[in-house]
């Protein structure tokens, strides 16, 4: 019998224990570890944000899920690694502290046959000051990065609405808290749903929505622009982001570091290294990400969380790590298998692995700060991601293959991403974008570094379907019920 | 009826550089007719791309 652990209970963490269940059967042991007692559809959170949906719509426990499906389900966070075991045992083992009320703060080693990595990220308030502390939402702004941040944001987001009609104008501020943050698509969401929502109250004329964010050019959304084909020209992200902003009388700040928060003001460096203050009555800044902090120990006890994991925490895998400058940066520079190089039987997949470096061109202030997104790969990616590592497990486990069999990579794979503004079947238009593949090749593919058959974007009523569409199937395959292995990730 | 859908931009702000949609654009975005044909070729297109993306 073989163990397979999963850490993390995400997007990609669940699709990867599901799986692996499914394919390895009751022969073999899979076991999730998450600090989480409950799954969320993030992309939905934008709609708890603003008040059209509520938490329980969006999230789900987990544990009747896992007991129904046979996989072994440890509330608990992964504390460290121990890949070659310890001085009178040679099996690899992590250590996990339990986070559930019956068991909290309880330890447990627990040994493994193969690991993947699906942690996601910490939420890393505390890197700009005010934003927060450690990993903890501070008071000045909110969030929507979880179902519990979106309905404190809906709270807020109430309360202004109440003050405007009572007269009182509000400045709203959307965008990110920090120069290397990432997750722009869903801070773009959420500036249309507010608008919308304020609109819909009657209260639009009361308020001042201005975008801030850590793009060079509105559009980049870490990927580095993208260029969708639309009525016949390769049109630029950049056009059509700018388009939807003055469209709806948004004003946008762009280059920008913001490196304090205090009460009611966001103070930030821009790309020319000028500095500057925006108001604000509501902001909802995106947090950076860095790895959990999971620790990793040799079998003498030596510590060698830096072999196993990049400085920014997150996992090595399969990507060359030393491409350098921008101009030698390459698509194959992206990881396939998403293997640990030192240790065969370890995997990261979604947010846990390591990127070899930024999609968008890095860009310093003349003061030395870097300003640069870092790549997004969250959602539809990351789902494949869990897939394709798992059947690589599977077919080691139950074919004796000594190499990964799978792949997924970020440079031959592509993304959906549908950005709501509103939730009304007959009123408020979504975006829809396809992008192939997410990491531009611009050998593959000279000018745009994107197959134009497959980068597209339009605006309209159908998206605004899909997104309905998506949350309700991807629930639906996220509980397993019947039918879910034929909804693709 | 060109104002109803400019009237907000100011002259040499950012926003006065980039395309701004008018009454068509903006009809077809919401027409139900048109946008069931957008439902299904947006659906195909997001099948053909995760086709391509398994490996």
């Amino acid at each position: 019998m073989a163990r397979l652990i999963i850490m993390g209970g995400g997007v990609s963490g669940h699709t990867a224990a599901t799986f692996a269940k499914k394919y390895l059967g009751k022969k073999h042991e899979v076991i999730v570890v998450t600090p989480n007692s409950k799954w969320n559809w993030i992309p939905s959170n934008i709609w708890v944000g603003v008040g059209e949906m509520t938490s329980d719509e969006v999230t789900f426990p987990l544990a009747p899920v896992y007991k129904k499906a046979g996989i072994d389900y440890r509330q608990a966070k992964a504390v460290s690694i121990h890949p070659e075991g310890k001085s009178d045992s040679d099996d690899a083992y992590i250590t996990i502290e339990y986070t559930s009320e019956d068991k909290a703060g309880e330890s447990e080693e627990l040994t493994y046959d193969y690991l993947i990595n699906a942690t996601g990220p910490k939420l890393n308030f505390g890197a700009t000051p005010g934003l927060g502390e450690g990993t903890n939402l501070g008071n000045h702004t909110v969030s929507v990065c979880t179902a519990d941040h979106a309905t404190h944001a809906n709270l807020e987001l109430k309360s202004c609405i109440e003050k405007m009609k009572n007269g009182e104008r509000q400045t709203f501020l959307i965008g990110t808290g920090h120069g290397m943050c990432t997750c722009q698509g869903a801070a773009f969401e959420y500036i249309f749903n507010i608008e919308k929502t304020l609109t819909d109250a009657g209260v639009r004329d009361m308020a001042d929505i201005k975008w801030i964010s850590n793009e060079s050019f509105l559009g980049d959304f870490g990927m580095g622009g993208i260029h969708f084909s639309m009525g016949g020209y390769a049109t630029s992200s950049k056009i059509f982001s700018e388009s939807l902003y003055a469209e709806r009388g948004l004003d946008w700040i762009i280059g920008a570091h913001v490196n304090k928060v205090e009460a009611g003001i966001a103070h930030y460096e821009l790309l020319d290294g000028s500095m500057g203050s925006q108001e604000f009555d509501f902001a909802m800044l995106i947090p950076p990400f860095a790895g959990v902090g999971l620790k990793a120990y040799a079998k003498d006890g030596s510590d060698i969380t830096d072999t196993i994991f990049a400085p920014n925490g997150f996992m090595k895998v399969d990507a060359n790590y030393g491409a350098g400058a921008y101009e030698n940066w390459s698509a194959s520079d992206w990881p396939s298998t998403l293997q640990n190089p030192t240790y065969s039987n370890m995997f990261a997949v979604g947010i846990a692995f390591a990127p070899p470096h930024p999609i968008s061109k890095p860009m310093t202030t003349p003061n030395g700060t870097m300003i640069v997104p870092t790549p997004p790969r969250t959602g539809m990616p990351s789902a494949m991601m869990g897939k394709a590592v798992t059947l690589s497990i599977c077919d080691m486990i139950l074919n004796g293959t000594t190499e990964p069999t799978h792949t997924a990579n970020m440079s031959q794979m592509g993304a959906a991403c549908v950005a709501s503004a509103g939730k009304g079947l007959f009123t408020g238009t979504a975006a829809a974008m396809t992008v192939y593949p997410i990491v531009p090749d611009f050998e593959k593919y000279p000018g745009v570094g994107r197959d134009m058959n497959g980068t597209t974007g339009e605006l309209g009523l159908a998206a605004h379907w899909v997104k309905h569409i998506l949350h309700h199937i991807f629930i639906w395959k996220a509980k397993l019920k019947p039918g879910w292995t034929l909804i693709p990730e | 009826m060109a104002e109803k859908h400019l009237g907000h931009i100011e002259p040499y702000s950012a926003q006065f550089g980039t395309m701004i949609p008018m009454g068509g654009q903006k009809f077809f975005r919401t027409c139900v007719l048109w946008q069931l044909v957008r439902f299904v070729a947006i659906n195909i297109r997001m099948t053909i791309l995760i086709l391509k993306s398994h490996h």
